[in-house]
């Protein structure tokens, strides 16, 4: 590959190994292979119908896949077999949060307690699975009182301490797309896959979508990878680009190398049928380790 | 219809036109309805002869009462509600200020309940007090114990559960059952039937959760049903439709008991005249103090994490798991919880009949429960009791209708059209507050300021 010196030195938290998931007669993830890097903010990109929700279902737990292995591994050297796990427990054990493409915002709770019920199982074991909260023990009074704090402080990130007491279904559009990564966050993730965060986001809520991601990474060490049809949240954001096309990986690298990939372009554009040949060749000519 | 008014002078004038002609057209179309049915009545004479009754007096108010219905509601009701309607509008969340009666509602209502004993016996004496104390105090407080574990289920965790009588039959069978054959204490036997009930809802919850919405559904109905058919058919146990008499009555934490030959009666201890009133007047203080427990329970429960999880099951499931919620043990807690207050209210029914046969554990049952809860408005403790009241103290009001008799002749008896009255009366509701009495949710937790939800951005659930 065109930069593994690069990659090399790198640390993978997320490595994706020959995986494929199989919908009846379609193969909508064949051997796909990739990592994402503790720190990288990873972009997986690909024309409609590439696969990319596929996958991210994948890792999270919520499709098991026909094949393949999906290691995720923490700061603290604990690895998980991610294909092996539950949806929830991919959340609660492994670390691994996401958000979905169609907002899925428990819209009437309030923000507040959308980012509640995200600290779940902490506030549960705080609670003693209810017996000692019922009581009205002082331990769960604390740690409601730490879980609203750190509320407070993805309210702030995500710039809805206003609309805190807001039902969330009453939330704009580009609110709940933040919204719904705070609830993420707030889950205490390692490693946050998002799926197209910015879809339907008018270029200012764009911006300020790409300022939250870049905070969260610099602020909470937290690895991202998201799906995303914008180039230009693409582009200016990720360190490390993952192109799909009919769920094979066709190319993998800096945002720089991959916009000029003549695959990528060709898979993006389209190509006449007798240009293929000619594409084929090009291709062949720029990257000669990369055609079979 | 078509006469749409111009000119502010001729509104009133066209409005009582279009109100007389709308008033006529109701007329026929109840004529064309109740000919058949209220006009002529087959019968039989002495003969056995088969005979038609012509009830042309009775077909007559059926058919005055239509129509001076839609001539109130054209002319006076529908325009009264838009002038108000207009001025809402024009005057915007303008001091909408909750009221004294409104802002303490919870409150004011238990200590209405807690004389009112005292203000039926004062009324109408001990002896006079028992029907308003049984059938519509300790009735109805039975009712919204049910309501409230079923709204736990439906209301706060969203899974439509249509065999929710079910938990109701095991807690009435556990006491009855453990109290006649090892007699176990009520004391011993009330948080027992909740456990036993609690423990039926985890093994009848585990194989129906994976299970949504209308398929869900289906299946607790089922479950329902063969609860109450195992209890028909188990003779040997529950001595089947018979059903179990003399079942041990309450005591007061063994202090004082409420059987007529016991030495530590009641009424002897205080040197009062025998009357099965203060047995009474004691159910209905202990199933207030269940609901309080109930209430209490419920609004704790939703400011835990169990709480909010459920709601949040209800809101999107698989959000939920996204969030490393295990969405099972949060269904079956629920499930679990809800059944055990049903556990408990069967249990107290059970001590307050004395008797208990599968009979009172019919579907009907479990759609009249469940009709409380969506009636009164699903979440809300408030709503629900409201709900409970109206419904139960409504349908026994009507056996105290005698009046109607003067009305409708001697031969109607209220009492059977209490079910055309109540499903009436739901469709008004509905149709007027779709969402229940109470349609808003108030939020378990809050930064500034407490502020309800508004029913139209909270979801049914689907699971």
């Amino acid at each position: 590959m065109a930069l593994e010196t690069d990659t090399m030195t790198k640390d993978p938290i997320l490595k994706v190994e020959h995986l494929s998931m199989r919908f009846g007669g379609l193969m909508a993830i064949n051997d796909l292979s990739f990592e994402a890097y503790r720190g990288d903010i990873t972009a997986l990109i690909g024309p409609n119908g590439a696969g990319k929700t596929t996958v991210f279902n994948c890792i999270t737990g919520f499709y098991k896949p026909t094949m393949g292995m999906i290691t995720m591994r923490q700061k603290a050297g604990k690895e998980y077999l991610l294909e092996r796990m539950s949806d929830f427990e991919v959340n609660r054990d492994a670390k691994v949060a996401r958000t979905f493409q169609n907002i899925r915002l428990f819209s009437g709770l309030t923000v507040l307690e959308n980012l509640l019920v995200a600290q779940h199982n902490k506030l549960m074991l705080a609670s003693g699975y209810t017996i000692l909260g019922l009581l009205g023990f002082p331990t769960y009074k604390a740690a409601v009182g730490e879980s609203i704090e750190r509320a407070k402080y993805w309210l702030d990130k995500a710039n809805l301490t206003d609309r805190a007491d807001d039902p969330a279904g009453d939330l704009p559009y580009g609110a709940q797309r933040r919204l719904e990564i705070a609830r993420a966050m707030c889950t205490g993730p390692e490693f946050l896959c998002l799926d197209e965060p910015a879809a339907g986001l008018n270029p200012r809520e764009s911006l300020a979508l790409n300022e939250l991601l870049r905070s969260i990474r610099k602020d909470t060490e937290t690895s991202i990878l998201l799906i995303e049809h914008d180039m230009a949240v693409v582009m200016e954001i990720s360190d490390h680009v993952v192109v799909l096309e009919y769920g094979q990986k066709i190319s993998d690298g800096n945002p720089d190398f991959v916009k000029h990939d003549p695959k990528v372009i060709a898979a993006y554009l389209g190509v006449e049928d007798d240009e293929v040949e000619e594409v084929i060749e090009q291709i062949a000519e720029i990257a000669p380790g990369d055609t079979h | 219809m078509a006469n749409i008014t111009n000119t502010t002078e001729s509104a009133g004038s066209n409005l009582m036109v279009r109100a007389l002609r709308e008033a006529f057209y109701a007329g026929i179309v109840a004529l064309g309805l109740f000919v058949l049915y209220v006009g002529l009545k087959t019968d039989q004479n002495i003969l056995n002869e088969l005979v038609l009754v012509q009830r042309w007096g009775l077909l007559a108010t059926f058919v005055a009462i239509a129509m001076v219905g839609r001539f109130l509601a054209v002319a006076y009701v529908r325009p009264w509600f838009e002038t108000r309607r207009a001025a809402k509008a024009a005057a915007p969340a303008a001091e909408r200020e909750a009221g004294f009666v409104a802002r303490n509602f919870g409150l004011l209502a238990v200590a209405a309940l807690v004389v009112y004993p005292i203000l039926m016996v004062a009324l109408f004496g001990f002896q006079g007090s028992l029907k308003w104390v049984d059938n519509f105090g300790i009735q109805i407080l039975i009712y919204v114990l049910l309501a409230w574990g079923l709204n736990i289920v439906v209301g706060l965790a969203g899974l439509l559960d249509l065999g929710y009588v079910a938990f109701y039959a095991v807690g009435a069978y556990s006491y009855a059952l453990l109290s006649s054959y090892l007699g176990l204490s009520f004391w011993l036997l009330l948080p027992m039937a909740g456990i036993l009930a609690a423990l039926w809802g985890t093994i009848l919850g585990f194989p129906v959760l994976r299970l949504k919405g209308d398929y869900l559904a289906i299946v607790t109905l089922a479950f329902g049903e063969i609860i109450r058919l195992v209890l028909i058919n188990w003779t040997e146990v529950t001595k089947g439709t018979f059903g179990i008499s003399g079942i041990a009555k309450a005591s007061v934490f063994g202090i004082w008991s409420f059987d007529v030959s016991a030495t530590n009666n009641f009424a002897k201890a205080f040197g009062l005249p025998m009357s099965s009133a203060y047995y009474k007047i004691f159910l209905f203080y202990l199933a207030l103090a269940l609901c309080m427990l109930a209430a209490f329970v419920t609004i704790r429960l939703r400011r835990m994490p169990i709480g909010r999880a459920w709601e949040a099951l209800r809101e999107d499931e698989i959000a939920c798991r996204s969030l490393g919620i295990n969405t099972v043990t949060t269904k079956l807690t629920a499930f679990a919880t809800g059944a055990m207050f049903g556990g408990i209210a069967g249990s107290f029914f059970a001590v307050r009949q004395g008797f208990v046969s599968p009979e009172s554990f019919v579907f009907l049952e479990s759609a009249i429960i469940l009709a409380i809860v969506v009636l009164g408005g699903m979440g809300s403790l408030v709503g629900i009791a409201v709900a409970a009241t109206l419904m139960i103290g409504g349908t026994e009001l009507l056996r105290e209708m005698d009046f109607l008799k003067r009305i409708f002749g001697p031969d109607f008896t209220p009492e059977l059209y209490r079910m055309l009255i109540f499903g009436l009366a739901m469709i008004i509701v509905m149709v007027w507050k779709p969402r229940g009495f109470v349609g808003s949710r108030e939020p378990t937790a809050f930064l500034k300021e407490r502020k309800s939800v508004s029913g139209s951005f909270t979801k049914e659930g689907h699971g």
